[in-house]
């Protein structure tokens, strides 16, 4: 539920401190509010607290599966919360990992996968999909 | 015990069960082999028949006589090499076709026994061949494990050098668009960062390049009396500007002299790394000491510092390449993650040796062993 007095608010957890710049910076020129960590730990403690209306992780922060966790963790608190999931498994091993199967869409909580290296400007197309308003 | 699929190739029935019998009995040992090879033996009475056993059951050597009924000896080693397999050819051949042997080996068998032959030859000649085929899976093997980490360190690599990349195009598209606004100065953090960026980059990139210059043995290393306190403290004080920075004291303590034939540009490479180290994973107001010491037939060097630590499993991951220890701590330091296995490899070169004390939140200590020629 939005409300329409208020800007949605997106969390954003990725370990590179430029593109959290440069995210955070494009996403709050297109009128949102936007929360950014760049570790798994404090994304968790952020959760346990507040709801935002979307969340957006990078699949390897400290640890290499910190992003599955993160939505994982998001899902549990609010399962209805829409999550992005940013990775470069398939730039960098060559190998298609997105969830195929009803297996493993079970497990891998997330709305959407992107490849990393998209340009915040295209990413925004996406995270319009979630939030209307 | 291992075994090896061996075929044997011959119209006279006697011959065949007669070599199967002695072969079947037989074992190679080398004392360099983890485990004793033995011979599992089948038998061809024609080269078409053993054309068909090659595809179905992969012998690894095959006993081959020359004259056959159909297609004879040398067109099945023809149809072999041909076809690739990798199967070794062993002929068998009378005294009589002594020059149809060396043209079979000219073509790719590896040796030839002449008929007759005594059991003694042919487990002679089998020796021979169980040796180098084991020699040559090993180099094959090592070959390809080679490859492997080539191509580990490439995919780690290309990605160390591609999010820069696209942190700095990110920030140029930004300016491109005008995202923040008309005027420079709303662009400051942003060029700021994409400088940060690219420093980091070069300095990966010098690295990279330092390690493969080691790697390939083409630098040219220039060993004279070097005297490591000078070099350490022309280290320090490169690093001057940052200490200071980061309100970190950096003493010396030990030797005021230790001299050792080395390559200065190594050795200051060595320095530069640990005392970067101290400085760069210390806490404000901390110390780095660097001790110089020797025993007996070794130099000591330790660089101490007042830093943040590093665990248990993190110190046993800190010397492989592209390895950086990720922590909250750690996250807004740069590094390469090559400068520790370098440092490794170039301390290589001298039999030295490093180790890592160390306790989170206290401080590690890197310790130098470096032998001392005493001529």
């Amino acid at each position: 539920m939005i409300n329409k007095d208020k800007k949605p608010r997106i969390l954003i957890a990725d370990d590179d401190p430029d593109f959290l710049f440069q995210l955070g910076f494009v996403l709050r020129k297109a009128g949102y509010e936007v929360d950014v960590f760049d570790n798994q730990v404090d994304t968790s403690k952020y959760l346990e607290a507040h709801r935002p209306d979307l969340a957006i992780f990078d699949l390897m922060m400290e640890r290499d599966d910190s992003g599955f966790v993160l939505a994982y963790h998001a899902k549990k608190l609010y399962p209805k919360l829409p999550v992005i999931l940013l990775t470069a498994v398939t730039a960098e091993t060559g190998r298609d990992f997105k969830p195929g199967n009803q297996e493993s869409k079970r497990w891998i909580k997330a709305d959407l996968y992107l490849e990393k290296g998209l340009h915040p400007d295209e990413i925004i197309a996406y995270v319009r999909q979630f939030i209307k308003s | 015990m291992e075994m090896l699929k061996v075929l044997v190739v011959d119209d006279e029935p006697g011959i065949r069960s007669g070599i199967s019998r002695i072969l079947s009995q037989f074992i190679v040992g080398y004392p360099f082999m983890d485990e004793d090879i033995g011979f599992e033996m089948m038998e061809a009475a024609t080269g078409e028949e053993a054309i068909e056993i090659f595809h179905v059951n992969k012998p690894d050597v095959v006993l081959l006589d020359n004259k056959l009924p159909g297609m004879d000896g040398i067109q099945v080693l023809e149809y072999i090499n041909q076809n690739a397999l990798e199967i070794e050819v062993m002929m068998i051949t009378s005294y009589a076709s002594l020059e149809l042997a060396v043209k079979a080996t000219n073509i790719g068998a590896y040796d030839f026994v002449p008929k007759p032959f005594t059991p003694q030859e042919l487990r002679a000649s089998m020796e021979n061949l169980t040796k180098h085929l084991f020699l040559k899976r090993i180099i094959q093997r090592m070959n390809k494990e080679g490859k492997q980490i080539r191509f580990q360190f490439l995919t780690v690599l290309s990605h160390e050098l591609k999010n820069p990349l696209s942190s700095v195009e990110g920030y140029l598209r930004m300016m491109q668009s005008r995202q923040a606004g008309d005027s420079l100065e709303d662009y400051d953090e942003m060029i700021t960062r994409s400088i940060k960026r690219i420093k980091g980059m070069r300095n990966l990139i010098m690295d990279l390049l330092d390690l493969t210059k080691i790697e390939s043995g083409k630098k040219p290393r220039e060993i004279k009396d070097t005297d490591l306190v000078k070099v350490a403290r022309l280290s320090a004080e490169a690093m001057g500007p940052m200490a200071i920075q980061m309100e970190v004291e950096v003493r010396f303590a030990g030797l005021e002299k230790l001299i050792l034939p080395a390559d200065p540009e190594e050795m200051e490479f060595i320095m530069n790394n640990l005392i970067s180290n101290a400085v760069k994973y210390n806490r404000r107001g901390g110390k780095v000491i660097i001790r110089f010491a020797r025993e007996d037939n070794k130099a000591i060097i330790e660089v101490k510092d007042t830093g943040i630590g590093i665990t248990q499993e993190d110190q046993s991951l800190l010397f492989r390449e592209f390895v950086r220890i990720k922590s909250r701590e750690t996250r807004n330091i740069s590094g390469s993650g090559l400068g520790l296995s370098i440092v490794k490899r170039l301390l290589d070169l001298y039999d030295g040796d490093i180790v890592v004390r160390s306790t989170p939140g206290e401080g590690s200590c890197f310790k130098i062993e470096l032998p001392v020629n005493t001529r």
